[in-house]
């Protein structure tokens, strides 16, 4: 089946058989090896990519299914050497193996955003206000990211950095 | 995987013409996906329904109606949900991880299937997959099993936590049918208990699109929802608890409860609430609501600890809902 999207910017044309997954199609079709495949259940996110503009797991979403999408990948993110994020958890360490550092990269920089929208989480204590990212709310809104090599300090220490450096923005929602 | 057709329709129309012919409905794909990459579900054409139009929200008769195809992350984030209905925005915030609120779906999570792992263990028996195959659940690891409605043939939960709060807030389902015909569903109608046919887990017939959800204005002002779960995040209910409760000079004068964990379906049961109703909180009180509430639960012997726990935490959450 023939699809079109844009991945990093660039648009791939592929023809694919409709059971390829999104990370499959990345990884085996596009050649960016960056997005991994940690269980391929949803269950780890490790194939954490960024699906116009939002995090969801590539395993559990076919490719064909992407039609038009942008995607971006762990690759994509860096632009003029590695985003803020990519660089902090250099600092902090925020890896042992790596493993599933890509997903957790990917995912932070889109939980950054949802903090910037306003978007509350399990952990908020009032649905409604400003949403202050404590180390709670890190952990939380980080809980679809394991690490086998448990470098959660570090990995909680980078995100925790780029989230002070960058303010987030006025909220937008009410 | 088997191979399988995929078409992505732009209108209704040619969503039901595609389910006439047998199409299965995909949505954010985060549990149909799973499930067919288990070969646990096996659909010949897909019908991605991603792209109908269904996704909005919008305020109708004081109530909102919510499209089939607006994401978990979305409906959670919306200014009436989190100011009307926290009930529902907090137990969709409980369930899964942000990823998977960001692909997840109103009708796909009502309509997700059981984590019961001999489900998903195509080398066991499972009546739900394979009808009259047997239920190895039954004398098997039964800690996260059914304690209310499950039968001799399945004692698999309902895993949703959105579906317990839209039970507690009375929702409705609203249904094309595969001809086109629209119909509305209240959602304890949606749902059917195991019985003798645990593989039919709802009234719809093959090919019914789920458009929306609605939810009348909200009847309750004290909203709590309270989840236990085996880690503090990123895992599934052993049981949780959907409260929508009014006071009225100190005393209860209307109360919702909707549970999950317990039953093939999120639980409600009238007996409980008309006992609260008119009464002035207390623990005896409270107490005396769990005693009615599992007066029927026959819980497998590893899903026993649910009913000390159950009757705790109803206790916790009547006491937060009525200060
Ligand atoms: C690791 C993991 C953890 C999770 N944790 C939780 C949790 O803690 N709490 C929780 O509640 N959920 C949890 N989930 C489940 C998740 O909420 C569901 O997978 C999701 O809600 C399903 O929505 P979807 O749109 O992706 O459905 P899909 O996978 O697209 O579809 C599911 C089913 O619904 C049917 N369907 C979908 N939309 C319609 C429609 N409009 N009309 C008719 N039929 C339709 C499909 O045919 C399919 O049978 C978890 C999932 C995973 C993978
Ligand atoms: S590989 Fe996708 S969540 Fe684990
Ligand atoms: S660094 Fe090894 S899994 Fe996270």
């Amino acid at each position: 089946m023939k699809l079109s999207f844009a991945v990093n910017g660039r648009k791939q044309s592929l023809d694919l058989d409709p059971r390829v997954t999104l990370l499959d199609a990345l990884r085996d079709h596009v050649g960016l090896s960056g997005s991994k495949k940690g269980c391929d259940h949803g269950q780890c996110g490790a194939c954490t990519v960024l699906v116009n503009g939002r995090r969801i797991n590539a395993c559990l979403s076919l490719a064909v299914m992407h039609e038009g999408d942008e995607v971006t990948t762990v690759e994509g993110l860096a632009r003029d050497g590695p985003s803020a994020l990519q660089a902090a958890f250099v600092e902090h360490d925020g890896m042992q193996c790596g493993y599933c550092t890509p997903g957790q990269i990917c995912s932070a920089t889109a939980m950054l955003e949802e903090v910037a929208a306003g978007w509350p989480s399990h952990v908020s204590a009032d649905l409604t206000s400003k949403v202050e990212l404590t180390q709670d709310e890190l952990r939380e809104r980080m809980s679809g990211n394991l690490c086998r090599c448990s470098c959660y300090p570090g990995i909680n220490a980078a995100i925790g950095q780029v989230a002070t450096e960058v303010p987030a923005e006025e909220e937008t929602a009410d | 995987m088997k191979p399988f057709d995929y078409v992505r329709p732009g209108e209704r129309s040619s969503a039901h013409e595609a389910a006439r012919d047998g199409g299965r409905y995909v949505a954010g794909g985060t549990n149909l996906i799973d499930l067919m990459k288990l070969e646990v579900m096996t659909p010949d054409t897909l019908v991605d329904i991603s792209r109908l139009d269904l996704d909005g929200i919008e305020t109708v008769d004081g109530g909102l109606r919510i499209g089939a195809t607006l994401t978990n992350s979305d409906l959670a984030a919306d200014p009436r949900v989190r100011r009307d209905y926290p009930v529902l925005a907090r137990a969709l915030l409980a369930g899964a991880s942000g990823q998977l609120r960001n692909k997840a779906t109103t009708g796909g999570n009502l309509l997700q299937r059981t984590r019961c792992p001999y489900f998903y263990d195509t080398d066991t028996n499972c009546n739900k997959r394979t009808p009259g195959s047997g239920c190895a659940a039954i004398g098997g690891e039964t800690r996260n099993h059914a304690v209310l409605g499950a039968s001799e043939h399945c004692i698999a939960l309902h895993p949703s936590d959105m579906a317990v709060a839209l039970r507690a807030l009375d929702a409705t389902v609203e249904v094309e049918g595969p001809d086109g015909a629209p119909r509305e569903i209240a959602l304890p109608d949606l749902y059917r208990l195991p019985g003798a046919t645990p593989h039919i887990e709802t009234s719809l017939a093959p090919g019914d699109l789920i458009t929306a959800v609605r939810l009348p204005a909200p009847s309750g002002d004290r909203q709590v929802y309270r989840k236990v779960r085996d880690r503090a995040s990123y895992a599934f209910a052993l049981l949780s608890v959907g409260a929508v409760l009014r006071m009225e000079n100190g005393r209860i004068a209307q109360a919702a409860l909707a549970f999950g964990g317990l039953a093939p379906q999120p639980w409600r049961d009238r007996e409980v609430e008309a006992l609260l109703t008119a009464e002035t909180p207390s623990d005896a009180l409270f107490e005396k609501a769990g005693e009615v509430l599992l007066a029927k639960a026959d819980p497998p012997p590893g899903a026993a600890f649910k009913l000390p726990l159950t009757k705790r935490v109803l206790k916790a959450v009547l006491t937060e809902a009525t200060q």
